[in-house]
C-alpha cells in the first residue's frame, strides 16, 4: 500500500484527502439533521414524564431529575379523554376495515391486470392523494346532518376512509406486485378456482404487506384532527378532544397529550419503513 | 388471463370508484354549491362577500401565503440535504432513512405540542439559552404582539414535521438516477456541488415537481400546528374555515374558505407544472 502510495500523483492524493473530509462533513450533516428530528421527541418525552408539580420549574434540566407517570395519568383521567381515546380507536378500526375491503381489491386489479383505463385510474388515485381535507369535511358535515350520522363515529370513519383509500390502493397494489402471480396460476392448474387460488396462495404471501397497509391507514385516521373537529361535537375523537381543550388546559396536560398522540406514529414508521418509498416516492411520468 | 377475465378488473375497481365518487367528487362539487348560496339556500354571492368582508380574512390569507412561501424553500433545502445524505451510502443507511422519516407519522397537532414544549415561556429553548448564558431572562416567543416570532415558531414546527414527505419523494428520485451518470461526472473531476447542479437537479425534476405540488397543497391546509403554537394569535385559512363551520355555524362561509383553499392549491399546482416542465412535456 505505502509503496503504491508513493507513485500516486499529488493531485490524486489531495483529492483522496478531500474525499475523506467530504465524507466526514456528510456524517456531520447527517448527525445534525438526525438531532433536529430526535431532540424534540426526546424533549416532549421528558416533559410528559415530569411530575405535575415540576411542570413550571425554570430553567429545566435536559436530563430528567424526577421521572413519573403522574402527568400522563392526569391526562388520561381528565374528563372525556378515555372516551375520546376509545372513539379514536373505533374510528381507526372501521376506517381500516372499510379501506382494505374497498381498496385492496382495486390494488389487486391494478397489480394483476392490464386493462383499458388502468392508467387513468392510477392517475386519479395519485391525484386524490393530496386532496384538501378541508374541502371534503365541510360539505360532508352538511350531508351527514341529512343522513343523520352527524357527530358519530361512523361519519368520521367514512370520511377517513375517503382519505385513506388512495393510499390503500397504492400500497396494496405494490404488495400484490411483489407476490408472483405464477404461484396463483399454478394453484389454478392444480384445481383451485381463481378465488381459492387467491385466498390460499396470494393472500398468505401478501399478509405482511397488507399489515403494513393497515398500520398506515390506522395512523392516517389516528392523526386526523381537522375532519374530526368539523364532523364531531359531543363525541370527539382524541385529537379533536385535545384541540378543543387546548385553550383551557394546563400546559402539562398538553405535554402528556402530545406524547400520547406521538408514540404510535414512531412505532408505525418502523413497521412500514420498507413501503415508504413506494408509497410517496412514485412519480407519474 | 386478461382475455378470460375481461370483466374482473372492473368489478374489483368498482367499489373504490363508487366510494370516491360519493365521498370525493360529490363533496367537492357540493362545497362550491354551498359557497355560492345564501343562508336560505338560494344562489347568492352573500357568503363570499361575508368571507371577504370578515375582519380576519385578510390576515388569514396573508399569513397562509407567507407560511407557504417561507416554509417550502426551507423544507426543500432540508429534504434535499437528507436525501443526498441517504444517497451517499453512509453506514447504517436504513437507520438514517428511518430517523428522517419519523415525523411522517406524527400528526400536525402532536407536532405543534412538541414545539410548544420548546417555545413556551418556561420551556426548553429558554432553559437551554439561560443554561449557556446567552439570556438572563426568559424570552416570550409565543405572543400575539410579535406575530413574526409566532410565524417563526410555526415555520420551525412545520419544517420539523413535514419535511420527511419531500425527503421520501426525493430519495426515490435519486435512486432512479443511473449510477453511470454520476460516475461519468467523477471521471471528469466534477466536485460534489457541480454534480448536484449539473446532474442530480436536472434529473430530479419530475420528483421535485411532484414533491412541490404535494407539499404546497398540504401547506395551504396548515391548521393544528398553528392552533397549538399560536392559539388565536395567528389566523390561517383552514382555521377560519373551521371557525365558521363549528363556532359560528355558517357552513356557507366555511365552504367559501374551503373553495378558496382548493383554488389556491390548484393554482399552485398549475404554476409548478408550467414553471418546472419535465422533459416529456417539453417534447409534447
Amino acid at each position: 500500500m505505502t509503496a503504491a502510495g508513493r507513485d500516486i500523483p499529488m493531485a490524486r492524493r489531495r483529492s483522496g484527502r478531500e474525499r475523506l473530509i467530504g465524507r466526514g462533513l456528510t456524517y456531520l450533516a447527517a448527525v445534525l439533521l438526525a438531532l433536529f428530528i430526535l431532540v424534540p421527541i426526546y424533549l416532549i418525552a421528558v416533559s410528559a414524564f415530569t411530575p405535575r408539580e415540576n411542570a413550571f420549574d425554570f430553567p429545566r434540566s435536559v436530563i430528567p431529575t424526577a421521572v413519573s407517570t403522574d402527568t400522563i395519568l392526569f391526562f388520561l383521567n381528565a374528563s372525556g379523554v378515555i372516551d375520546a381515546f376509545w372513539r379514536s380507536v373505533a374510528v381507526a378500526i372501521i376506517t381500516l376495515v372499510l379501506s382494505l375491503l374497498i381498496g385492496a381489491p382495486a390494488g389487486y386489479a391494478v397489480a394483476r391486470y392490464l386493462f383499458r383505463g388502468r392508467g387513468v385510474y392510477r392517475l386519479s388515485v395519485l391525484a386524490t392523494r393530496a386532496f384538501p381535507i378541508v374541502i371534503l369535511a365541510i360539505p360532508l358535515a352538511v350531508t351527514y346532518r341529512v343522513w343523520g350520522i352527524d357527530d358519530s363515529i361512523i361519519g368520521v370513519a367514512l370520511m377517513h376512509t375517503a382519505l385513506a383509500l388512495p393510499f390503500t390502493v397504492l400500497i396494496t397494489s405494490s404488495v400484490f406486485i411483489s407476490v408472483p402471480h405464477e404461484l396463483e396460476e399454478a394453484a389454478q392448474t392444480l384445481g383451485c378456482n381463481p378465488l381459492q387460488a387467491f385466498l390460499r396462495v396470494s393472500l398468505p404471501l401478501a399478509l405482511p404487506g397488507l399489515a403494513a397497509a393497515a398500520i398506515f391507514i390506522w395512523v392516517l385516521s389516528w392523526n386526523d384532527v381537522f375532519a374530526a373537529v368539523i364532523l364531531t361535537l359531543r363525541n370527539p375523537t382524541l385529537p379533536a378532544k385535545i384541540l378543543t381543550a387546548l385553550t383551557q388546559s394546563p400546559i402539562y396536560y398538553q405535554f402528556a397529550a402530545g406524547f400520547v398522540m406521538l408514540v404510535p406514529s414512531l412505532v408505525v414508521i418502523f413497521f412500514i419503513r420498507r413501503y415508504l418509498l413506494g408509497l410517496w416516492g412514485r412519480v407519474v411520468k | 388471463m386478461t382475455a378470460r377475465l375481461g370483466w374482473a378488473p372492473y368489478a374489483l375497481l368498482l367499489p373504490s370508484l363508487l366510494y370516491l365518487v360519493l365521498f370525493f367528487a360529490t363533496p367537492m362539487v357540493q362545497a362550491f354549491a354551498l359557497a355560492f348560496q345564501g343562508p336560505d339556500g338560494s344562489f347568492s354571492l352573500v357568503s363570499i362577500q361575508r368571507m371577504v368582508g370578515d375582519a380576519s380574512f385578510r390576515n388569514a390569507l396573508l399569513t397562509t401565503l407567507v407560511l407557504v412561501v417561507l416554509v417550502i424553500p426551507i423544507q426543500f433545502a432540508l429534504a434535499m440535504s437528507m436525501a443526498l445524505i441517504i444517497n451517499a451510502n453512509l453506514r447504517g443507511q436504513g437507520l438514517w432513512l428511518y430517523i428522517y422519516a419519523l415525523p411522517l407519522g406524527i400528526s400536525e397537532l402532536a407536532a405543534g405540542i412538541v414545539w410548544v414544549s420548546i417555545f413556551t415561556q418556561s420551556g426548553w429553548l429558554n432553559s437551554i439559552l439561560m443554561g449557556i448564558g446567552i439570556i438572563d431572562r426568559p424570552i416570550t416567543w409565543q405572543s400575539a404582539e410579535t406575530p413574526w416570532l409566532l410565524i417563526g415558531c410555526v415555520l420551525i414546527g412545520e419544517a420539523w414535521r413535514a419535511t420527511s414527505i419531500i425527503m421520501i419523494v426525493l430519495v426515490a428520485g435519486l435512486q432512479s438516477i443511473p449510477r453511470e451518470f454520476l460516475e461519468a461526472a467523477d471521471v471528469y473531476g466534477a466536485t460534489t456541488w457541480q454534480k448536484v447542479r449539473r446532474v442530480i437537479l436536472p434529473m430530479l425534476r419530475p420528483s421535485l415537481q411532484v414533491a412541490l405540488i404535494l407539499r404546497t397543497i398540504l401547506a395551504f391546509q396548515v391548521f393544528a400546528t398553528v392552533i397549538a403554537l399560536a392559539g388565536t394569535g395567528l389566523d390561517v385559512l383552514a382555521g377560519e374555515a373551521q371557525r365558521w363551520a363549528t363556532d359560528i355555524d355558517n357552513d356557507n362561509v366555511a365552504a367559501a374558505y374551503a373553495g378558496l383553499i382548493l383554488l389556491l392549491s390548484l393554482a399552485s399546482a398549475v404554476l409548478f407544472l408550467v414553471l418546472l416542465p419535465t422533459r416529456e412535456e417539453h417534447q409534447a
